[in-house]
């Protein structure tokens, strides 16, 4: 059976049955999943280029007539695959709540103020070494149903595509010393503690902008094509 | 990033849930005013291949609808050709779509019936479409696909189906619901689930 993608690295995700999430209890299969080959309709997958993009797209400050309230931080980094080779021209999207913790979704009923200038939507495009920015509001914690006084620490939503329908991502970015990580039941699914601290970015004093915004850095590392480039056969 | 002495990454990304609020930034048609990216229908004109619908519902395991769901669809045109990666592809046809559950879990994409497409060794898959199910409660993207009931013969030799046990088959093969119309139901979990592949 072809598998062209390295399978092990698929452990660093949670598992579909996570019970502390609650949800995850009658939206998760009870059946073992199918393992199929990596056929054509795996390998191939959709390209977005920059024409799914407007120059505003990737700074959710200006997307409106005022400027947002909050705290002005920059979020970049670089997208590569498990060998850290570059992933270029993949589309991201992101979205996330306001400062206040509120989304603009029409079903989302937390007390917290909406902020007209803020709509919370993005998309860039990775350039040429795989690096991506955007410019945002830091977003705040939000209550959620899950169990008695729960709380989503502060996260932004990130979708990723990269070259196959195998590298397709859908995950959230958390920040540096957020105690609610360490209570957080969809955080805590990854088994892995490693795994779990790939999904926070780092504080980066480079990345600042001086009198501006805050910068993190978030790199997204993509299932890779093959890991044997880097794996000398006399070893061992 | 954390690496090794070799600049390797110390592993994946970890998939989170979409949560229940992407709507605004992934599916806004209709509803937000961000662009759409790609929506639920995928025809463009002089596109390969018989216009057709796709309708479902999504369930959970005690058979209550999903509405906050989000399905991508992922296939070849009516020749059986994929979107080569350097753009839409021939006659624009991008091949890829995006729906959200609504109202009863409901769902739907119009687009082409796909065509045969090449399997491992030189075999030939029956026509299918691949689907990644995203909602609040799945932590990972659900992968699975949709086969149609009048190429029965190809499902016997489909590389893919022959992976599946037989009595699990039927959740992957859609309803005819009439003259160019399918239905096709997932079950997220249960006695009724529909199959999902780990690749
Ligand atoms: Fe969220």
């Amino acid at each position: 059976m072809a598998l062209i993608y390295p399978v092990r690295s698929l452990a660093a995700h949670p598992p579909y049955l996570a019970p502390d999430y609650v949800s995850t209890r009658l939206r998760s299969p009870s059946r073992p999943l199918v393992i199929v080959p990596h056929t054509l309709s795996e390998l191939s997958g959709p390209a977005f280029g920059h024409d799914a993009v407007r120059e505003n797209h990737m700074d959710l400050t200006v997307q409106h007539a005022g400027e947002p309230l909050g705290e002005r931080i920059i979020v970049t980094g670089r997208v590569t695959d498990e060998d850290g080779r570059p992933i270029p021209d993949t589309l991201i999207e992101i979205w996330q709540a306001n400062a206040a913790g509120r989304y603009v979704h029409v079903s989302d009923q937390h007390p917290a103020p909406l902020d007209p200038n803020f709509t919370g939507a993005g998309r860039c495009v990775t350039g040429p070494d795989g690096s991506y920015r955007f410019v945002t509001i830091k977003p705040g914690a939000y209550p959620w149903r899950n169990h008695h006084n729960a709380w989503r620490p502060a996260h932004i939503h990130l979708s990723l595509f990269g070259p196959s329908f195998l590298t397709r991502l859908v995950t959230q970015m958390y920040f540096p010393g957020d105690p609610l990580l360490a209570i957080d039941p969809i955080y805590q699914s990854i088994p892995d503690e490693r795994a779990r601290q790939r999904l926070i970015s780092s504080f980066d004093i480079d990345t600042t902008m001086p009198e501006w915004a805050l910068g993190y850095r978030f790199d997204i590392v993509l299932r890779g094509r093959n890991e044997t480039p880097w794996e000398d056969p006399h070893d061992d | 990033m954390m690496t090794d002495a070799r600049g390797k990454p110390d592993g994946i990304t970890p998939s989170q849930t979409v949560g229940p609020f992407f709507a605004y930034a992934l599916t806004p048609g209709g509803r937000y005013a961000f662009e759409v990216l790609a929506g639920d229908d995928l025809t463009v004109p002089g596109v390969a291949g018989e216009a057709v619908q796709v309708s479902g519902r999504v369930l959970d395991g005690e058979g209550k609808p999903v509405a906050d769901a989000f399905l991508e669809i992922w296939q070849a045109d009516g020749a059986g050709r994929y979107p080569d990666g350097s753009g839409p592809g021939n006659t624009g046809f991008r091949g890829f779509g995006r729906a959200e559950t609504r109202d009863e879990g409901r769902f739907a994409f119009r687009t082409v019936k796909p065509g045969p497409v090449a399997g491992p060794d030189g075999s030939a898959q029956a026509p299918h479409i691949c689907i990644g199910l995203f909602a609040r409660g799945v932590l990972r993207r659900l992968y699975t696909r949709i086969y149609f009931p009048e190429d029965a013969q190809a499902h016997g030799k489909d590389p893919v189906l022959a992976l599946v046990p037989a009595d699990r088959r039927g959740t992957l093969i859609a309803r005819t619901a009439g003259p160019g119309a399918y239905t096709f139901d997932i079950v997220l979990n249960g006695a009724d689930e529909t199959v999902f592949f780990e690749a």
